[in-house]
């Protein structure tokens, strides 16, 4: 029998334990809110500045010496070739990567190399990045401050984030997929494309979609290329201009980027081109939410889906 | 980790007797030979970037320290490459990316091993459905976003605090920088505490133990290669962070480990050079690949140990 006064001990001792538990679990939330309230006041404020100032010709300006007839054209465009080269060079080449990796690869020493390489890639800084397109791409190729360039650098940029989110979409794939292809006669190729690739598609997309919205917020390695500030032309349509443009001239045209665009205001001294700044700023968070966004609800949909 | 084998290579008597279904098979082998010998090289390809990053560092900090002997960039306590009386010593940039990364890591190694503690552990499975995402959110902010937060809201909020403070500061831009790496190093020790089998859980509840004496005592001590390679991480995402710094931290080299001054980093002074225009193969544009090697070199080392530790100290249940 427990005396009652080890009894009141023991509940001391429980209720001291308790009280810390209670004391960890506030420490949790104060913590997360650290996180929640930053992004708050980085949203809010950027929305408070910013946000008076989208209208439609902020849209449709070059930038000027004049804060207020500023505007985002040539970044915008400048973004969204930049990410069509990202995407188109970084796509084919990520996921091809994934599947040798997941269903080619041979268990040796090169490929040891090549994953462990993959890995460390990706804690490369991007700014080295950036060094790298400035020395191979920029003068060895002479592809020059251009479009190209600046894609290309990116796709490289975000190539891991592909190839590791093409093998984790495969992985998730039960084996019993495989046997039962390869139990019918299908070769390996037969297997990956009726398969492999359209079942981790969603999967796949998912990490494409997050590769591209860290692509578009990259600014350090485009900076480092030499990326002009001031851009108040746009790249040559294709088939457009006298003489008319060929289909592919806009790749090597002279180009700015969003991020780009907005350090170059927020480096500014005067008041009026930090509103600019915190404009250009609030179209570039929300579209990398958006991607961010698209990407979670993918996986969410993915989840829940489908059951093998 | 190749989950499957490839398609097994049954190797048949080509020539008599056999049907011309068979045959065909012959030529289907050979599609799938070219195949996956282009799916290999697009595999290779990783390793040609890393091959052609060295290249291009080594290749022009070579002509760089044929100029600038590596004792004087090493031990030079001035770091003045564009003016007349040029110095060369790395020393200056280290300083200013060692004590950003310090304030960094100060913010977000507490801060994410407690987040990641409270929603391996304690939260349930609705805040943790969507705390998970809303973290990845907070880590894919443009860090630009980051430093013109630091630069225009934190700053002017420190200034009240230390009148003193000049407008670019290292302090102000390092906590920004923390508050980004929080959910690299909350997320990755997340994992490693939420692959700590259930049963050790189960076992320390039942000797009656709390929640927190579970996570601090049997929890974290099991995840223990995974947390620590998620702060490596994070020192290498600190020391590798750009723009946050050339925007808020100033771009003045200078030799100080006193984060409320002004100061330059190795990423920081890289953007300043590659912002003005000076002309290619000149000493100050050799700089900036010896600046990048260095990073590089720096980067590599805590990637080496990060993935040593997690091979040292892995637990295998």
């Amino acid at each position: 029998m427990l005396q009652s006064a080890d009894l009141d001990a023991i509940r001391a001792i429980i209720a001291r334990a308790k009280r810390w538990d209670m004391f960890f679990a506030l420490l949790g939330i104060l913590s997360l809110m650290v996180g929640v309230l930053t992004f708050t006041a980085l949203f809010v404020d950027m929305a408070i500045q910013g946000v008076p100032r989208l209208d439609f010709e902020f849209f449709t300006s070059f930038p000027s010496r004049r804060a207020a007839n500023a505007g985002i054209l040539s970044a915008w465009v400048g973004t969204v070739l930049v990410m069509l080269v990202t995407a188109l060079a970084a796509v084919p080449l990520g996921v091809a990567a994934g599947v040798y990796l997941e269903e080619y690869a041979p268990k040796n020493w090169i490929t040891d190399i090549i994953e462990i390489n993959i890995s460390n890639l990706a804690g490369i800084p991007s700014i080295v990045y950036g060094l790298l397109a400035l020395g191979l791409f920029v003068y060895y190729f002479g592809f020059g401050q251009s479009i190209l360039s600046a894609g290309l650098t990116l796709a490289l940029l975000i190539l891991p984030v592909i190839i590791v989110a093409t093998r984790e979409a495969i992985r998730a794939i039960p084996q019993s997929i495989h046997e039962g292809s390869y139990a019918c006669g299908a070769t390996t190729w037969q297997t990956v494309s009726d398969h492999i690739l359209p079942y981790s598609s969603a999967g796949i997309l998912t990490g494409v979609i997050i590769g591209m919205a860290r692509a578009i917020g990259e600014t350090a390695p485009i900076i480092t290329i030499g990326a002009l500030t001031f851009i108040a032309f746009l790249p040559p349509a294709p088939f457009a201009g006298d003489p008319p443009a060929g289909l592919f001239e806009w790749i090597f045209a002279p180009f700015t980027v969003m991020p780009i665009q907005m350090f170059n205001w927020t480096s500014r001294p005067e008041a009026a081109f930090t509103v600019n700044a915190a404009a250009a700023g609030f179209v570039l968070v929300f579209m990398t939410l958006a991607m961010n966004g698209l990407a979670i609800y993918v996986r969410y949909r993915l989840r829940k889906n489908i059951k093998w | 980790m190749s989950a499957s084998a490839s398609a097994p290579s049954v190797s048949l008597p080509i020539g008599k007797g056999i049907s011309d279904r068979l045959r065909k098979k012959a030529s289907r082998h050979v599609k799938e030979r070219i195949i996956e010998f282009l799916l290999f090289c697009a595999a290779a390809f990783s390793v040609f970037v890393t091959v052609a990053i060295v290249w291009v560092l080594v290749k022009e900090s070579w002509v760089f320290f044929e100029t600038v002997p590596l004792s004087d960039f090493l031990f030079d306590t001035q770091w003045t490459p564009l003016f007349d009386d040029a110095h060369y010593g790395i020393m200056v940039l280290l300083s200013g990316t060692i004590t950003s990364s310090a304030v960094a890591l100060v913010v977000a190694i507490p801060l994410g091993t407690v987040i990641a503690l409270y929603l391996s552990e304690f939260a349930g499975f609705k805040l943790r459905e969507i705390a998970k995402p809303f973290l990845e959110l907070l880590g894919g902010v443009p860090t630009i976003v980051y430093g013109y937060f630091a630069l225009t809201f934190l700053t002017p909020i420190l200034q009240k605090i230390y009148p003193d403070l000049p407008g670019f500061n290292l302090l102000s831009a390092g906590l920004v920088m923390g508050v980004m790496i929080i959910p690299y190093v909350a997320s990755l020790s997340e994992d490693a505490m939420r692959a700590v089998p259930m049963s050790l859980r189960e076992g320390s509840y039942a000797m009656g133990a709390t929640r927190l004496q579970t996570a601090l005592w049997v929890v974290t001590p099991a995840a223990t290669s995974g947390i620590a390679s998620a702060y490596i991480l994070g020192i290498s995402r600190a020391v590798g962070e750009t723009m946050i710094l050339a925007v808020a931290a100033g771009m003045q080299p200078k030799l100080t480990f006193n984060p409320t001054e002004p100061g330059a980093t190795i990423t920081s002074y890289i953007v300043q050079v590659a912002l003005g225009d000076l002309p290619h193969g000149s000493i100050g544009y050799q700089t900036i690949f010896a600046a990048g090697l260095t990073l590089l070199l720096m980067t590599l080392a805590f990637n080496l140990l990060g993935y040593w530790l997690r091979k040292r100290f892995r637990e295998v249940y």
